[in-house]
């Protein structure tokens, strides 16, 4: 985990994102740290990004970032798409860090949708971009209701949209940002990552970063802390996983499983995390 | 102690909160609105106890600061002056009414429930028979679906509400059937205290008295110290034991509720048995 020290440094080129605001958002994600799972607010910058394509996440890697810095991002589980490159490319540009696509590499990742399949160490920090930071958005749309609920830690209405779930559908239906509680305290959205990943932030090494550009919120699961998704002890939270399903490229059938069109019109499957599936490539 | 829930000196003005707001008002004075400052005193000087297995009555007009009495007891909205102990809360050393808002509607999850004239404020609509009552269950801790479940069919089945309904939601019900929902709902943590605001007002003389027959029983059977706010003097006839009529934010007379329907003293209650006798 980054240092208390590295998190509040000073010092960095000037550019897209001055001083001032790094220096608001590492307090903010100081703040994140000391309280896991609550969203704290900070100025969120318009920044030079698509609309919904990371402008939260922008801003938290480039208050961490320095030229000292692996930078490893990706969208869905790829590094080569454009937006993780075109990303990439700015804050290298701007920072001189080093672009990096090996996850054991990297000491900064940010990452849109997945969390890679190898697990990352103490000495790494993952950057997750929001969407939509609030969890009870889907039973509260009052914004007041939506803060008390936090701070009284009522969460009835979430069990009983699991409840009506269940009832209505026999199973769990949400799949990406599954909610979770964080630490026993705070509910999360741990954003639109699948249900495979949210295991990966239980009681993990590294520190997560999640911020929200449009909702101008920070909040964090340091290392060691618990993530536990929104269950019912007698259903248990089940992971994404097709039988028989294997990474038409490497073989694997653990990783989290893409479907792609093929040439035969047969459904065939690959890694969603294409790092990943490269190395693992190798080892065969 | 004797009784499950008390009440002392229960005030609310809506207004300047200071003495010159009280002279001139109350029922000798036939206005509740205070002459010096415009202040409204809803309610003054309210005391009552409770027992477990005991229903009290409080009757009066609209305006008369009953419901704003349950309100405040209720912590829907806080008092001016006063307040209350329940035997279940720290064995009854605790004003209730001091606590902050997160203690406040902790007690509403299992220890003091109330039930509502309109289903709409205590029932979410387009949530399930079933899912209303799992709102309870949840907020008290129950993570088990299952036992979640069992529970709640128990609950609609207490109420009398047909199991066939306990997953549609509640918008489906009639207004009859909606209110048997929010009883199953208030006494899903078996809260030792129970208030009712107007139970059966708005709903059709037969369907109302199929409502009042089932509070009725369950209050017999449950053993739970109910407080039934009503204008209606039949209702408080056939739910309580014990009554007291408020006038202008003050309570004008208490006593049985037999006897006071027999013979009231105060000129006010005379016109509400009257009333009521049609
Ligand atoms: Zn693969």
């Amino acid at each position: 985990m980054r240092t208390v020290t590295e998190l509040a440094g000073t010092g960095g080129p000037r550019g897209i994102f001055d001083e001032l605001s790094k220096r608001e958002v590492r307090r903010a994600a100081l703040t994140a740290v000391a309280v896991p799972g609550y969203q704290v607010p900070f100025g969120s910058r318009e920044m030079p990004v698509a609309r919904g394509w990371g402008s939260g996440g922008l801003q938290v890697t480039l208050a961490l970032v320095g030229p000292g810095d692996r930078l490893k991002v990706i969208d869905q589980g790829e590094d080569g798409g454009v937006n993780a490159a075109n990303l990439r490319r700015l804050v290298v540009g701007h920072v001189g860090c080093e672009e990096e696509t090996d996850t054991r590499r990297a000491t900064l990742i940010q990452s849109r949708h997945r969390i890679p399949e190898t697990p990352l160490r103490a000495d790494q920090t993952l950057v997750l971009q929001v969407p939509v930071p609030e969890p009870l958005r889907a039973v509260e749309h009052d914004v007041r209701e939506q803060r008390r609920m936090h701070a009284q830690e009522d969460y009835a209405r979430m069990w009983v949209g699991l409840y009506e779930d269940l009832v209505r559908n026999g199973v769990v239906t949400k799949s990406a940002g599954y909610p979770c509680m964080v630490n026993g305290r705070y509910l999360i959205s741990p954003t639109p990552i699948p249900r495979f990943d949210v295991p990966k932030l239980d009681q993990a090494e590294h520190l997560t970063l999640f911020g929200a550009g449009r909702e101008k919120r920070i909040y964090a699961v340091p290392p060691h802390t618990r993530v536990e998704p929104l269950v019912f002890e007698d259903v248990p939270f089940e992971v994404e996983h097709t039988p028989g399903a294997a990474c038409r490229h490497c073989g694997a059938t653990a990783s989290y499983l893409v479907e792609v069109p093929s040439m035969d019109g047969a459904v065939a499957w690959v890694c969603s995390d294409t790092d990943f599936c490269t190395r693992n490539r190798e080892v065969r | 102690m004797s009784w499950a829930l008390k009440v002392d000196g229960l005030g609310r003005v809506y207004g300047e909160q200071g003495p010159r707001s009280l002279p001139g008002t109350g029922p000798e004075h036939g206005t509740s609105v205070s002459p010096a400052t415009g202040a409204v005193v809803a309610a003054w000087d309210v005391g009552f106890e409770v027992a477990p297995g005991e229903a009290l009555g409080i009757v009066g007009e609209s305006g008369s600061g009953k419901s704003t009495v349950m309100r405040c007891v209720a912590g829907d909205e806080r008092p001016s002056r006063g307040s209350a102990y329940l035997s279940a809360y720290d064995d009854g050393r605790t004003d209730v009414l001091a606590l902050d808002d997160g203690a406040r509607r902790r007690l509403r999850i299992d220890r003091v429930a109330v039930v509502y004239q309109d289903p709409a404020a205590g029932l979410d609509l387009d949530t399930s028979a079933g899912g209303n009552i799992a709102e309870r269950l949840t907020a008290a801790g129950g993570r088990h679906f299952g036992r979640i479940r069992e529970r709640a069919a128990e609950l609609l089945e207490l109420t009398e509400v047909p199991l066939s309904r306990m997953d549609d939601p509640v918008r489906t019900f009639s207004g009859g059937m909606r209110q048997r929902v929010q009883i199953a709902k208030a006494l899903a943590n078996r809260p030792p205290v129970l208030l009712l605001d107007e139970p059966t007002t708005g709903l059709d003389a037969s369907v109302a008295a199929g409502v009042l027959d089932l509070l009725r029983n369950l209050l017999e059977r449950l053993g739970v110290a109910a407080v039934v706010v009503s204008h209606d003097f039949g209702v408080i006839e056939m739910l309580t034991r014990r009554v007291m009529v408020m006038q202008h934010g003050r309570v004008v007379e208490t006593g049985l509720t037999d006897q006071l329907l027999e013979d009231p003293q105060h000129p006010y209650s005379q016109r509400l048995v009257a009333a009521a006798r049609g």
